[in-house]
Protein backbone atom coordinates (compact mmCIF):
# COMPACT_ATOMS: atom_id res chain seq x y z
CA UNK A 1 0.00 0.00 0.00
CA UNK A 2 2.68 2.18 1.23
CA UNK A 3 4.79 1.44 -2.16
CA UNK A 4 2.04 2.35 -4.35
CA UNK A 5 1.56 5.72 -2.61
CA UNK A 6 5.27 5.92 -2.82
CA UNK A 7 4.98 4.86 -6.70
CA UNK A 8 2.10 7.64 -7.59
CA UNK A 9 3.76 10.35 -5.49
CA UNK A 10 7.18 9.73 -7.93
CA UNK A 11 4.77 9.28 -10.79
CA UNK A 12 3.23 12.65 -10.73
CA UNK A 13 6.43 14.19 -9.58
CA UNK A 14 8.13 13.09 -12.96
CA UNK A 15 5.05 13.60 -15.22
CA UNK A 16 3.93 17.31 -13.54
CA UNK A 17 7.40 18.07 -14.31
CA UNK A 18 7.72 16.90 -18.02
CA UNK A 19 4.32 18.61 -18.64
CA UNK A 20 5.33 21.60 -16.95
CA UNK A 21 8.47 21.55 -18.86
CA UNK A 22 7.13 21.59 -22.17
CA UNK A 23 4.14 23.91 -21.62
CA UNK A 24 5.66 26.75 -19.89
CA UNK A 25 6.09 30.17 -21.40
CA UNK A 26 9.94 30.70 -19.51
CA UNK A 27 12.63 29.13 -20.50
CA UNK A 28 14.59 28.99 -17.57
CA UNK A 29 11.44 27.85 -15.63
CA UNK A 30 10.96 24.85 -18.26
CA UNK A 31 14.49 23.92 -17.65
CA UNK A 32 13.99 24.25 -13.55
CA UNK A 33 10.85 21.73 -14.19
CA UNK A 34 13.20 19.26 -16.12
CA UNK A 35 15.62 19.08 -13.57
CA UNK A 36 12.30 18.40 -11.24
CA UNK A 37 11.15 15.61 -13.56
CA UNK A 38 14.66 14.14 -13.70
CA UNK A 39 14.54 13.78 -9.84
CA UNK A 40 11.43 12.45 -9.95
CA UNK A 41 13.05 9.23 -12.17
CA UNK A 42 15.55 9.24 -9.65
CA UNK A 43 12.87 8.99 -7.14
CA UNK A 44 11.25 5.87 -9.08
CA UNK A 45 14.75 4.38 -9.55
CA UNK A 46 15.38 4.12 -5.93
CA UNK A 47 11.99 2.83 -5.32
CA UNK A 48 12.58 0.05 -6.94
CA UNK A 49 15.56 -0.62 -5.12
CA UNK A 50 18.10 0.41 -8.19
CA UNK A 51 20.71 2.33 -5.58
CA UNK A 52 23.41 2.97 -7.66
CA UNK A 53 20.97 4.09 -10.86
CA UNK A 54 18.86 6.18 -8.54
CA UNK A 55 22.16 8.15 -7.56
CA UNK A 56 23.82 7.95 -10.62
CA UNK A 57 20.56 9.83 -11.81
CA UNK A 58 20.30 12.74 -9.52
CA UNK A 59 24.63 13.35 -9.42
CA UNK A 60 24.41 13.50 -13.52
CA UNK A 61 21.50 14.61 -14.54
CA UNK A 62 19.80 16.99 -11.75
CA UNK A 63 23.68 18.38 -10.52
CA UNK A 64 25.02 18.14 -14.27
CA UNK A 65 22.76 18.19 -16.67
CA UNK A 66 20.33 20.31 -15.80
CA UNK A 67 22.51 23.10 -14.92
CA UNK A 68 24.08 22.71 -18.68
CA UNK A 69 20.50 22.96 -20.18
CA UNK A 70 20.53 26.42 -17.81
CA UNK A 71 23.86 27.70 -18.94
CA UNK A 72 22.86 27.04 -22.59
CA UNK A 73 19.38 29.03 -22.32
CA UNK A 74 20.86 31.59 -20.49
CA UNK A 75 24.06 32.15 -23.00
CA UNK A 76 22.12 31.74 -26.19
CA UNK A 77 19.30 33.96 -25.82
CA UNK A 78 16.73 35.94 -23.51
CA UNK A 79 15.37 33.37 -21.40
CA UNK A 80 11.48 34.99 -22.43
CA UNK A 81 9.50 33.52 -24.96
CA UNK A 82 7.22 36.28 -26.88
CA UNK A 83 3.82 35.66 -25.33
CA UNK A 84 1.14 34.90 -28.02
CA UNK A 85 2.59 32.66 -30.57
CA UNK A 86 2.99 28.65 -29.73
CA UNK A 87 6.09 27.70 -28.05
CA UNK A 88 8.41 26.42 -31.08
CA UNK A 89 6.39 25.81 -33.81
CA UNK A 90 8.19 24.86 -36.34
CA UNK A 91 9.35 21.35 -35.00
CA UNK A 92 6.11 20.11 -33.23
CA UNK A 93 6.02 17.78 -36.43
CA UNK A 94 9.25 16.10 -36.00
CA UNK A 95 8.87 16.18 -32.06
CA UNK A 96 5.33 14.38 -32.71
CA UNK A 97 7.16 11.73 -34.64
CA UNK A 98 10.11 11.10 -32.43
CA UNK A 99 7.60 10.84 -29.51
CA UNK A 100 5.60 8.30 -31.06
CA UNK A 101 8.27 6.01 -32.15
CA UNK A 102 9.74 6.54 -28.14
CA UNK A 103 6.51 5.60 -27.03
CA UNK A 104 6.18 2.53 -29.64
CA UNK A 105 9.45 1.28 -28.41
CA UNK A 106 8.19 1.44 -24.65
CA UNK A 107 5.26 -0.20 -25.44
CA UNK A 108 7.13 -2.55 -27.23
CA UNK A 109 9.36 -3.21 -24.35
CA UNK A 110 6.78 -3.33 -21.97
CA UNK A 111 4.53 -6.10 -23.76
CA UNK A 112 7.24 -8.02 -23.61
CA UNK A 113 8.56 -8.26 -20.51
CA UNK A 114 7.56 -11.55 -18.41
CA UNK A 115 5.94 -9.50 -15.39
CA UNK A 116 2.98 -9.23 -17.35
CA UNK A 117 2.97 -12.61 -18.42
CA UNK A 118 2.33 -14.20 -14.72
CA UNK A 119 5.92 -14.68 -13.94
CA UNK A 120 6.41 -13.10 -10.11
CA UNK A 121 8.66 -9.98 -10.97
CA UNK A 122 12.57 -11.07 -9.77
CA UNK A 123 14.24 -9.59 -7.22
CA UNK A 124 17.85 -8.93 -7.82
CA UNK A 125 19.77 -6.85 -4.98
CA UNK A 126 22.74 -5.51 -7.09
CA UNK A 127 25.33 -3.88 -4.70
CA UNK A 128 27.30 -1.56 -6.56
CA UNK A 129 30.40 -4.04 -5.87
CA UNK A 130 28.53 -6.11 -8.46
CA UNK A 131 28.19 -3.91 -10.53
CA UNK A 132 31.71 -2.54 -10.75
CA UNK A 133 32.83 -6.00 -11.66
CA UNK A 134 30.01 -6.39 -14.39
CA UNK A 135 31.12 -3.38 -15.86
CA UNK A 136 35.16 -4.68 -15.92
CA UNK A 137 34.53 -8.12 -16.78
CA UNK A 138 31.47 -8.38 -18.88
CA UNK A 139 30.71 -5.09 -20.39
CA UNK A 140 34.22 -3.57 -20.45
CA UNK A 141 34.56 -2.99 -24.22
CA UNK A 142 30.89 -1.42 -24.34
CA UNK A 143 32.35 0.75 -21.43
CA UNK A 144 35.65 1.18 -23.45
CA UNK A 145 34.05 1.94 -26.32
CA UNK A 146 31.27 4.63 -24.79
CA UNK A 147 34.74 6.68 -23.36
CA UNK A 148 36.10 6.26 -26.39
CA UNK A 149 33.25 8.09 -28.11
CA UNK A 150 32.75 11.00 -25.28
CA UNK A 151 36.53 11.75 -25.12
CA UNK A 152 36.10 12.17 -28.94
CA UNK A 153 33.44 14.78 -28.21
CA UNK A 154 34.70 16.22 -25.25
CA UNK A 155 38.02 17.08 -27.48
CA UNK A 156 35.52 17.57 -30.68
CA UNK A 157 34.13 20.65 -28.22
CA UNK A 158 37.30 22.18 -27.11
CA UNK A 159 38.44 22.43 -30.77
CA UNK A 160 34.93 24.25 -31.63
CA UNK A 161 35.27 26.44 -28.87
CA UNK A 162 39.66 27.24 -29.37
CA UNK A 163 40.08 30.67 -29.64
CA UNK A 164 40.51 31.73 -32.99
CA UNK A 165 43.89 32.62 -34.31
CA UNK A 166 43.70 36.86 -34.53
CA UNK A 167 42.99 37.55 -38.25
CA UNK A 168 45.06 40.77 -39.81
CA UNK A 169 43.03 44.07 -38.43
CA UNK A 170 41.17 44.92 -42.15
CA UNK A 171 43.50 48.03 -43.40
CA UNK A 172 41.24 51.36 -42.00
CA UNK B 1 33.01 3.33 28.95
CA UNK B 2 31.67 1.47 27.01
CA UNK B 3 28.43 2.50 28.38
CA UNK B 4 28.73 6.11 27.24
CA UNK B 5 30.42 4.84 23.95
CA UNK B 6 27.16 3.40 23.44
CA UNK B 7 24.99 5.86 25.14
CA UNK B 8 23.20 7.44 22.27
CA UNK B 9 22.27 4.64 20.90
CA UNK B 10 21.55 2.63 24.39
CA UNK B 11 18.85 6.24 24.63
CA UNK B 12 17.64 5.93 21.80
CA UNK B 13 17.16 2.26 21.14
CA UNK B 14 15.09 2.85 24.85
CA UNK B 15 12.97 5.59 23.68
CA UNK B 16 12.08 3.77 20.37
CA UNK B 17 11.01 1.12 23.06
CA UNK B 18 8.11 2.63 24.85
CA UNK B 19 6.78 3.53 22.08
CA UNK B 20 4.25 0.39 20.47
CA UNK B 21 5.97 -1.70 18.11
CA UNK B 22 4.06 -0.72 14.58
CA UNK B 23 5.47 2.71 15.68
CA UNK B 24 8.99 1.63 16.38
CA UNK B 25 10.46 2.36 13.01
CA UNK B 26 9.43 5.44 12.56
CA UNK B 27 9.94 6.35 16.27
CA UNK B 28 12.96 5.84 16.27
CA UNK B 29 13.40 7.47 12.80
CA UNK B 30 12.26 10.44 14.15
CA UNK B 31 14.62 10.48 16.97
CA UNK B 32 17.86 9.99 14.93
CA UNK B 33 16.29 13.14 12.44
CA UNK B 34 15.89 15.23 15.56
CA UNK B 35 19.18 14.33 17.08
CA UNK B 36 21.39 15.40 14.03
CA UNK B 37 19.60 18.39 13.57
CA UNK B 38 19.35 19.55 17.12
CA UNK B 39 23.59 18.33 17.13
CA UNK B 40 24.11 20.13 14.02
CA UNK B 41 21.58 23.52 14.16
CA UNK B 42 23.73 23.93 17.43
CA UNK B 43 26.86 23.96 15.70
CA UNK B 44 26.27 25.97 13.19
CA UNK B 45 25.38 28.81 15.93
CA UNK B 46 28.44 27.80 17.51
CA UNK B 47 30.56 27.89 14.84
CA UNK B 48 29.26 31.44 13.95
CA UNK B 49 30.34 32.35 17.53
CA UNK B 50 33.75 30.77 17.25
CA UNK B 51 34.46 31.92 13.84
CA UNK B 52 33.59 35.82 14.77
CA UNK B 53 35.51 35.54 17.78
CA UNK B 54 38.85 33.66 16.04
CA UNK B 55 38.61 35.80 13.23
CA UNK B 56 38.76 39.04 15.06
CA UNK B 57 41.61 37.43 17.49
CA UNK B 58 43.59 36.72 14.61
CA UNK B 59 42.88 40.39 13.01
CA UNK B 60 44.47 42.04 16.16
CA UNK B 61 40.95 42.95 17.09
CA UNK B 62 38.11 41.33 20.33
CA UNK B 63 35.32 39.94 18.06
CA UNK B 64 31.80 40.24 19.64
CA UNK B 65 31.88 40.60 23.47
CA UNK B 66 28.85 42.27 23.94
CA UNK B 67 25.73 39.96 24.44
CA UNK B 68 26.52 37.39 27.65
CA UNK B 69 29.51 36.49 29.07
CA UNK B 70 32.27 37.01 26.32
CA UNK B 71 29.62 37.51 23.68
CA UNK B 72 28.35 33.70 23.71
CA UNK B 73 24.93 34.71 23.29
CA UNK B 74 25.98 36.30 19.97
CA UNK B 75 23.95 33.94 18.11
CA UNK B 76 20.69 34.23 19.72
CA UNK B 77 21.03 38.12 18.94
CA UNK B 78 21.81 37.15 15.34
CA UNK B 79 18.96 34.70 15.11
CA UNK B 80 16.10 37.32 16.78
CA UNK B 81 17.36 40.13 14.50
CA UNK B 82 17.19 37.69 11.05
CA UNK B 83 13.73 36.64 12.33
CA UNK B 84 12.59 40.03 13.19
CA UNK B 85 14.13 41.71 9.60
CA UNK B 86 11.56 42.55 7.04
CA UNK B 87 11.33 39.73 4.11
CA UNK B 88 11.72 42.35 0.90
CA UNK B 89 11.29 40.57 -2.18
CA UNK B 90 12.38 42.77 -5.45
CA UNK B 91 9.13 44.02 -7.26
CA UNK B 92 10.28 42.57 -10.74
CA UNK B 93 11.66 38.83 -8.95
CA UNK B 94 10.44 35.97 -9.87
CA UNK B 95 8.21 35.55 -6.96
CA UNK B 96 7.79 31.87 -6.81
CA UNK B 97 11.82 30.77 -7.13
CA UNK B 98 12.75 33.62 -5.17
CA UNK B 99 11.11 31.90 -2.41
CA UNK B 100 12.11 28.67 -3.61
CA UNK B 101 15.40 28.57 -3.38
CA UNK B 102 16.75 29.37 0.10
CA UNK B 103 14.54 25.59 0.38
CA UNK B 104 16.38 24.26 -2.12
CA UNK B 105 19.79 25.19 -0.91
CA UNK B 106 19.05 24.23 2.81
CA UNK B 107 16.95 20.92 2.67
CA UNK B 108 18.56 18.59 0.81
CA UNK B 109 21.80 18.81 3.03
CA UNK B 110 20.10 17.73 5.92
CA UNK B 111 19.59 14.59 3.79
CA UNK B 112 23.55 14.43 3.48
CA UNK B 113 24.48 14.08 6.86
CA UNK B 114 22.30 10.72 6.94
CA UNK B 115 24.97 8.84 5.95
CA UNK B 116 27.69 10.11 7.99
CA UNK B 117 29.23 7.36 11.04
CA UNK B 118 29.33 9.62 13.88
CA UNK B 119 30.46 7.02 16.09
CA UNK B 120 30.35 3.12 16.69
CA UNK B 121 27.15 2.04 15.39
CA UNK B 122 25.86 5.84 14.81
CA UNK B 123 25.26 6.32 11.43
CA UNK B 124 21.35 7.14 10.47
CA UNK B 125 21.45 4.97 7.38
CA UNK B 126 24.33 2.50 6.01
CA UNK B 127 23.70 2.85 2.20
CA UNK B 128 25.80 0.75 0.00
CA UNK B 129 26.88 3.31 -2.21
CA UNK B 130 26.52 6.57 0.52
CA UNK B 131 29.44 8.38 -1.04
CA UNK B 132 27.62 8.69 -4.24
CA UNK B 133 24.48 9.58 -2.24
CA UNK B 134 26.58 12.26 -0.70
CA UNK B 135 27.76 14.12 -3.69
CA UNK B 136 24.18 13.36 -5.41
CA UNK B 137 22.96 15.40 -2.83
CA UNK B 138 25.64 18.21 -3.26
CA UNK B 139 24.15 18.94 -7.02
CA UNK B 140 20.76 20.51 -5.73
CA UNK B 141 22.61 23.50 -3.82
CA UNK B 142 24.22 24.17 -7.67
CA UNK B 143 20.82 24.33 -8.54
CA UNK B 144 19.73 26.64 -5.46
CA UNK B 145 22.16 29.07 -6.36
CA UNK B 146 21.45 29.53 -10.17
CA UNK B 147 17.62 29.96 -9.14
CA UNK B 148 18.58 32.44 -6.57
CA UNK B 149 20.49 34.43 -8.83
CA UNK B 150 18.20 34.44 -11.45
CA UNK B 151 14.78 35.23 -9.64
CA UNK B 152 16.01 38.13 -7.84
CA UNK B 153 16.10 40.16 -11.50
CA UNK B 154 19.44 41.90 -10.27
CA UNK B 155 22.94 41.99 -12.12
CA UNK B 156 24.74 41.35 -9.46
CA UNK B 157 22.70 38.53 -8.57
CA UNK B 158 23.26 37.08 -11.86
CA UNK B 159 27.11 37.96 -12.08
CA UNK B 160 27.27 36.29 -8.47
CA UNK B 161 25.45 33.01 -9.30
CA UNK B 162 26.97 32.65 -12.47
CA UNK B 163 30.44 32.80 -10.57
CA UNK B 164 29.37 30.34 -8.15
CA UNK B 165 28.29 27.55 -10.57
CA UNK B 166 31.33 27.85 -12.70
CA UNK B 167 33.30 27.65 -9.54
CA UNK B 168 31.22 24.35 -7.82
CA UNK B 169 31.68 22.53 -11.45
CA UNK B 170 35.06 22.95 -11.54
CA UNK B 171 36.04 22.17 -8.35
CA UNK B 172 33.81 18.98 -8.09
CA UNK B 173 35.91 17.34 -10.44
CA UNK B 174 38.90 17.54 -8.59
CA UNK B 175 36.73 17.23 -5.31
CA UNK B 176 35.28 13.97 -6.39
CA UNK B 177 38.33 12.63 -7.42
CA UNK B 178 40.23 12.78 -4.51
CA UNK B 179 37.68 10.67 -3.00
CA UNK B 180 38.59 7.96 -5.62
CA UNK B 181 41.69 6.86 -3.90
CA UNK B 182 40.46 6.17 -0.93
CA UNK B 183 37.33 4.20 -2.22
CA UNK B 184 39.54 1.77 -4.66
CA UNK B 185 41.88 0.99 -1.38
CA UNK B 186 38.83 0.33 0.58
CA UNK B 187 37.36 -1.28 -1.96
CA UNK B 188 33.50 -0.09 -0.96
CA UNK B 189 31.67 2.85 -1.67
CA UNK B 190 30.05 2.80 2.06
CA UNK B 191 31.29 5.10 4.26
CA UNK B 192 30.94 2.62 7.13
CA UNK B 193 32.85 0.32 5.38
CA UNK B 194 35.67 3.07 4.49
CA UNK B 195 35.94 3.94 8.24
CA UNK B 196 36.27 0.02 9.18
CA UNK B 197 39.20 -0.14 6.40
CA UNK B 198 40.84 2.34 8.29
CA UNK B 199 40.30 0.73 12.04
CA UNK B 200 43.39 -1.78 11.99
CA UNK B 201 46.74 -1.12 13.96
CA UNK B 202 50.13 -1.21 12.92
CA UNK B 203 52.50 -2.50 15.44
CA UNK B 204 53.23 0.45 17.27
CA UNK B 205 49.88 1.05 17.88
CA UNK B 206 49.11 3.65 15.60
CA UNK B 207 46.03 3.61 13.64
CA UNK B 208 45.93 2.99 9.78
CA UNK B 209 44.49 6.12 8.62
CA UNK B 210 44.53 6.79 5.44
CA UNK B 211 46.18 10.42 6.19
CA UNK B 212 49.34 8.40 7.36
CA UNK B 213 50.31 7.48 3.90
CA UNK B 214 51.50 9.88 1.23
CA UNK B 215 48.44 9.32 -1.12
CA UNK B 216 46.20 10.21 1.94
CA UNK B 217 47.89 13.09 2.72
CA UNK B 218 47.76 14.47 -0.48
CA UNK B 219 44.41 13.25 -1.45
CA UNK B 220 42.97 15.21 2.13
CA UNK B 221 44.87 18.83 1.25
CA UNK B 222 43.49 18.35 -1.76
CA UNK B 223 40.01 17.42 -1.02
CA UNK B 224 39.98 20.25 1.85
CA UNK B 225 40.95 22.69 -1.15
CA UNK B 226 38.20 21.45 -2.93
CA UNK B 227 36.41 21.29 -0.18
CA UNK B 228 36.54 25.28 0.34
CA UNK B 229 35.62 26.13 -3.22
CA UNK B 230 33.04 23.74 -2.69
CA UNK B 231 31.26 25.56 0.29
CA UNK B 232 32.25 29.11 -1.42
CA UNK B 233 34.44 29.90 1.47
CA UNK B 234 37.18 32.72 1.53
CA UNK B 235 39.99 32.78 -0.05
CA UNK B 236 37.37 30.68 -2.96
CA UNK B 237 34.31 33.60 -2.14
CA UNK B 238 34.03 35.51 -5.29
CA UNK B 239 30.53 34.19 -5.42
CA UNK B 240 30.09 36.20 -2.51
CA UNK B 241 32.83 38.76 -2.74
CA UNK B 242 31.43 41.65 -0.84
CA UNK B 243 33.55 44.87 -1.72
CA UNK B 244 32.76 43.28 -6.35
CA UNK B 245 29.59 41.99 -6.49
CA UNK B 246 27.72 42.84 -3.00
CA UNK B 247 27.22 39.49 -1.94
CA UNK B 248 26.57 37.68 -5.47
CA UNK B 249 23.08 35.89 -5.71
CA UNK B 250 22.74 37.29 -2.37
CA UNK B 251 21.86 40.50 -2.72
CA UNK B 252 18.30 40.68 -2.73
CA UNK B 253 17.58 38.38 0.08
CA UNK B 254 17.06 39.88 3.57
CA UNK B 255 15.67 38.14 6.88
CA UNK B 256 15.02 34.76 7.75
CA UNK B 257 15.83 33.74 3.84
CA UNK B 258 18.89 35.17 4.35
CA UNK B 259 19.52 33.52 7.65
CA UNK B 260 18.43 29.84 5.66
CA UNK B 261 20.89 30.34 3.02
CA UNK B 262 23.80 31.12 5.66
CA UNK B 263 22.63 27.81 7.48
CA UNK B 264 22.72 25.63 3.94
CA UNK B 265 26.48 27.19 3.72
CA UNK B 266 27.81 26.03 7.02
CA UNK B 267 25.44 22.81 6.67
CA UNK B 268 27.54 22.28 3.63
CA UNK B 269 30.51 23.43 5.14
CA UNK B 270 29.95 20.83 8.28
CA UNK B 271 28.48 17.93 5.74
CA UNK B 272 32.08 17.50 3.98
CA UNK B 273 34.28 18.28 6.92
CA UNK B 274 32.39 15.39 8.52
CA UNK B 275 32.96 13.96 4.57
CA UNK B 276 36.47 14.47 5.09
CA UNK B 277 37.28 13.32 8.79
CA UNK B 278 35.22 9.92 7.47
CA UNK B 279 37.77 9.10 4.58
CA UNK B 280 40.85 10.17 5.58
CA UNK B 281 40.75 10.71 9.18
CA UNK B 282 39.40 7.38 10.00
CA UNK B 283 36.00 8.44 11.39
CA UNK B 284 35.34 7.80 14.71
CA UNK B 285 38.65 5.58 15.33
CA UNK B 286 41.20 6.72 17.56
CA UNK B 287 44.53 7.48 16.37
CA UNK B 288 46.24 4.73 19.21
CA UNK B 289 45.04 1.65 19.97
CA UNK B 290 45.24 2.83 23.78
CA UNK B 291 43.37 5.79 23.32
CA UNK B 292 39.93 3.08 22.30
CA UNK B 293 38.52 4.01 25.57
CA UNK B 294 37.67 7.71 24.94
CA UNK B 295 34.00 7.69 23.45
CA UNK B 296 33.91 6.70 19.66
CA UNK B 297 31.84 10.25 19.03
CA UNK B 298 34.25 12.02 20.79
CA UNK B 299 36.56 11.18 18.54
CA UNK B 300 34.69 12.20 15.67
CA UNK B 301 33.77 15.60 17.21
CA UNK B 302 37.29 16.53 18.02
CA UNK B 303 38.28 15.87 14.33
CA UNK B 304 35.42 17.91 12.94
CA UNK B 305 35.74 20.87 15.48
CA UNK B 306 40.09 20.89 14.56
CA UNK B 307 39.28 20.65 10.45
CA UNK B 308 36.45 23.69 11.05
CA UNK B 309 38.96 25.53 13.30
CA UNK B 310 41.27 24.77 10.00
CA UNK B 311 39.04 26.59 7.92
CA UNK B 312 38.41 29.48 9.79
CA UNK B 313 41.78 30.08 10.03
CA UNK B 314 42.09 29.86 6.22
CA UNK B 315 39.55 32.61 6.03
CA UNK B 316 41.40 34.96 8.00
CA UNK B 317 44.79 34.13 6.12
CA UNK B 318 44.44 34.29 2.85
CA UNK B 319 43.18 36.98 0.10
CA UNK B 320 40.63 36.12 -2.45
CA UNK B 321 41.32 34.78 -5.48
CA UNK B 322 40.66 36.33 -9.04
CA UNK B 323 38.58 34.71 -11.28
CA UNK B 324 41.08 33.20 -14.22
CA UNK B 325 43.62 32.38 -11.39
CA UNK B 326 40.26 30.34 -9.74
CA UNK B 327 39.95 28.35 -12.44
CA UNK B 328 43.31 27.96 -13.65
CA UNK B 329 43.91 26.28 -10.21
CA UNK B 330 41.29 23.85 -10.58
CA UNK B 331 41.61 22.45 -14.26
CA UNK B 332 45.51 23.06 -14.45
CA UNK B 333 46.51 21.79 -10.76
CA UNK B 334 44.06 20.64 -8.67
CA UNK B 335 42.41 17.92 -11.55
CA UNK B 336 45.98 16.69 -13.02
CA UNK B 337 47.26 16.12 -9.53
CA UNK B 338 44.07 14.03 -8.06
CA UNK B 339 44.54 12.14 -11.20
CA UNK B 340 48.05 11.61 -10.27
CA UNK B 341 46.96 10.58 -7.00
CA UNK B 342 45.55 7.88 -8.29
CA UNK B 343 48.31 6.36 -9.70
CA UNK B 344 50.10 7.01 -6.22
CA UNK B 345 47.44 4.96 -4.29
CA UNK B 346 47.91 2.31 -6.77
CA UNK B 347 51.53 2.24 -6.35
CA UNK B 348 50.77 2.40 -2.70
CA UNK B 349 48.94 -0.95 -2.90
CA UNK B 350 51.05 -2.76 -5.06
CA UNK B 351 54.38 -2.15 -3.29
CA UNK B 352 51.88 -3.32 0.18
CA UNK B 353 53.69 -6.91 -0.75
CA UNK B 354 57.23 -5.84 -0.66
CA UNK B 355 58.51 -8.17 1.98
CA UNK B 356 62.39 -6.86 3.02
CA UNK B 357 63.02 -4.42 6.19
CA UNK B 358 63.96 -1.34 4.05
CA UNK B 359 60.81 -1.76 2.36
CA UNK B 360 58.59 0.44 4.48
CA UNK B 361 60.76 3.51 4.27
CA UNK B 362 61.21 3.11 0.65
CA UNK B 363 57.68 3.06 -0.15
CA UNK B 364 57.24 5.82 1.72
CA UNK B 365 60.15 8.04 0.44
CA UNK B 366 58.53 6.25 -3.56
CA UNK B 367 55.23 7.35 -3.63
CA UNK B 368 55.56 11.06 -1.62
CA UNK B 369 58.03 11.78 -4.18
CA UNK B 370 55.54 10.60 -6.94
CA UNK B 371 53.40 12.97 -5.53
CA UNK B 372 55.13 15.62 -4.63
CA UNK B 373 57.31 16.23 -7.37
CA UNK B 374 54.63 16.66 -10.33
CA UNK B 375 52.71 19.23 -7.32
CA UNK B 376 55.62 21.28 -7.20
CA UNK B 377 56.25 21.13 -11.76
CA UNK B 378 52.42 22.46 -11.39
CA UNK B 379 52.96 24.75 -9.23
CA UNK B 380 55.95 26.54 -10.88
CA UNK B 381 53.86 26.36 -14.63
CA UNK B 382 50.85 27.66 -12.87
CA UNK B 383 53.33 30.46 -11.31
CA UNK B 384 54.42 31.46 -15.11
CA UNK B 385 50.82 31.93 -15.63
CA UNK B 386 50.05 34.93 -16.79
CA UNK B 387 47.01 36.10 -18.21
CA UNK B 388 46.50 37.84 -21.12
CA UNK B 389 45.85 41.93 -20.86
CA UNK B 390 42.58 42.23 -20.22
CA UNK B 391 40.00 42.83 -23.01
CA UNK B 392 36.64 44.85 -21.83
CA UNK B 393 33.86 44.15 -24.40
CA UNK B 394 31.34 46.91 -23.11
CA UNK B 395 32.89 48.72 -20.71
CA UNK B 396 35.15 51.29 -23.07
Amino acid sequence: MLNEIAFLLCAALTLAGAVAAMTLRNLAHCALCAAGAFAGLAAIYLQLDAEFAGFAQLLVYVGAIAILILFTVLLTRGAEIQPGGPAASTSRGMGLGVGALVTACLIGAIMASPGLRGHAPQTVHAPVKRIGEQLMNQYVMPLEAIGLLLTAALLGAVIIALREPPKEPPAP
Amino acid sequence: MRGLDQIFVWIGREVAGWAPAPAQPLVSAILIIAGIMAVFGTCFALTTIAERKILGRMQNRFGPNRVGPCGLFQPLADAVKMLTKEDIVPFSADKTLHFLAPLVMTTPIWLAFAVLPFGRNMSALDLDSGILFFFAIGSASELAVFMAGWSSQNKYSLVGAMRAIAQMISYEVPLVLSTVPVLMLAGSLSLNEIVAAQGTHTLGGLARWNVFTPWGLAGLLLFLIAATAESNRSPFDLPEGESEIIAGYLTEYSGFKYALFFLGEYLGLFAITGLAVTLFLGGWRAPFQWLEWVPSWLWFGGKFGVLIFLFIWVRATLPRLRLDQLLNFSWRFLAPLTLINLAVAAAWHWTGAWESAAAAPVRWVLCAALIALPAHWLGRALRGAVPPPRKYHYAE
